[in-house]
């Protein structure tokens, strides 16, 4: 795994032993994202991180990661504390953000800013999230806790349920779990359904997922139930939202149908889908899914920046 | 009994000078018309359509452009092969043909059309041609190279 210097943008950039080689890091850092080990081998590098859109988990852990390497970060968090709202171009602020910082994490509104990003700087960027597009460290977070949970990411049974349509995290998540022969099931009501130029792609790389509107029929097949919020801000008309907010909602009665060792993972926030009383069920997976995206952006801050490899050489 | 390269003849007569688009994909003069700027009225020269005419070709029907005085620059070309991949080009002088080509179609094309994603970074305003890599020829499927969206209306997004 060579990521040094290198662009995250979309999880179709890696390989499956990229993949791999950023989960077996990420495994190492556990307990340096703890806090139960120290190590600042990103000691005099600086994180510009822009969000332009809001979010807690993402925001904050890639803060907490690049603090625990021992990275400093600077940061924007409202477009409109930027020269964006004054009409400045992305173009022009990543131009002038590169010159602050030796790595930019992005996150924005609209569809490929964080390609047109990394075309702009000349270090490196990550993308954590652009609009309905892609989050592509979202999706190595959640392969961490899948493989962690099951041993394993090969040809596991993962069930896709409530936004498919908007929401980014199954997008990747998707694309990425073809390359380890898994078995997709996307359930959605018709209206947020998986486009299909993604599900055609799925299909090239060998992956015929089954569709259906009813969980009740599935469930109990899943080693993964990967459940999303229907987004009402991805909604270009509030009536479609109030029409399917609220279809998928989880809770023990059904879970009974499940396998015992099914896990339950969201990307948090919540709202409604998921009920508070699957928290203390062995199958909630999703708190610890939003702890693991420290250690695997500290694998993706230390390969990007070099400190993987200093980390070698010390070792050495 | 009039065979079809007659009635061909009859209604495209040649021209002295000028351009033959030819193999056009049947149903898409019309847009190569746009492509050739007739919508905005700055064409000097007579142009004739033949749309659904006789073809030797698999496909039995195409549609077929002459315009005379008129040689196509290559962006034009290019634009052309976007919306009519097999399409034939044949340079007129003199009524000769002076030079003939069939349009190529880059696995890479840029500044050509705009994504069809209204949320895409392209359609924001920023310093940036659109992109796209060619995904299907038969049809035209181009993905965006900012957001990953598929364009297979390619024709009403030409730039």
């Amino acid at each position: 795994m060579d990521l040094y210097d290198k662009d995250v943008v979309s999880i179709r950039d890696f390989s499956k032993d990229q993949i791999e080689g950023i989960l077996d890091l990420s495994q190492k850092m556990v307990p340096y994202a703890l806090g139960d080990k120290t190590r600042r081998i990103l000691d005099g590098k600086i994180l510009g991180n822009l969000f332009f859109e809001p979010s807690t988990r993402t925001k904050l852990s890639f803060e907490s990661a690049a603090y625990r390497l021992g990275c400093d970060v600077i940061d924007v968090s409202e477009m409109s504390m930027t020269s964006i709202s004054k009409g400045e171009t992305l173009a022009d602020t990543i131009k002038m953000v590169d010159a602050y910082c030796d790595l930019i994490v992005l996150r924005h509104p609209y569809e490929g800013a964080a390609r047109l990003a990394a075309k702009f700087s000349i270090n490196p960027v990550i993308n954590a999230g652009d609009g309905a597009g892609s989050h592509p460290t979202q999706t190595l977070l959640d392969l961490f806790t899948m493989r962690e949970a099951k041993g394993t990411l090969d040809g596991l049974n993962i069930v896709l349920v409530g936004d498919l349509k908007y929401g980014r995290t199954v997008h990747s998540l998707a694309d990425a779990l073809t390359m380890f022969g898994a078995k997709i099931t996307l359930v959605a009501p018709e209206s947020l359904q998986m486009p299909d130029d993604i599900v055609s792609h799925l299909e090239e790389k060998g992956c015929h997922p089954r569709k259906t509107a009813v969980l009740e029929d599935v469930i109990d097949q899943a080693d993964v139930l990967y459940v999303t919020r229907i987004q009402r801000e991805r909604f270009p008309d509030p009536s479609e939202y109030n029409k399917v907010a609220g279809t998928y909602r989880i809770d023990n009665a059904i879970l009974r149908e499940a396998k015992n060792d099914m896990i339950v993972m969201h990307p948090l926030p919540r709202v409604g889908e998921i009920a508070p009383e699957v928290d203390g069920t062995q199958h909630a997976r999703y708190f610890k899914q939003a702890f693991n995206g420290v250690p695997v952006r500290m694998a993706l801050l230390s390969a990007i920046l070099g400190g993987e490899m200093r980390c070698r050489r010390i070792r050495q | 009994m009039q065979t079809n390269q007659t009635v061909k003849e009859i209604k495209l007569a040649p021209i002295r000078n000028g351009t033959v688009i030819d193999h056009i994909a049947c149903g898409q003069a019309l847009n190569v018309m746009k492509i050739l700027g007739v919508s905005e009225n700055n064409i000097d020269s007579c142009i004739s359509i033949g749309i659904h005419v006789p073809s030797t070709k698999e496909s039995k029907w195409k549609d077929l452009i002459k315009i005379e005085d008129r040689e196509l620059d290559s962006a034009t070309v290019d634009k052309i092969a976007l919306i009519a991949p097999d399409a034939t080009i044949s340079i007129i002088r003199d009524y000769y043909v002076a030079e003939k080509y069939t349009v190529h179609l880059d696995d890479h094309v840029s500044g050509l059309a705009r994504c069809s994603n209204p949320n895409c970074i392209t359609n924001k305003g920023e310093p940036v041609a659109p992109e796209f890599t060619v995904v299907s020829r038969h049809p035209i499927q181009l993905r965006c190279c900012y957001c990953d969206r598929i364009l297979t209306n390619v024709s009403d997004n030409l730039l």
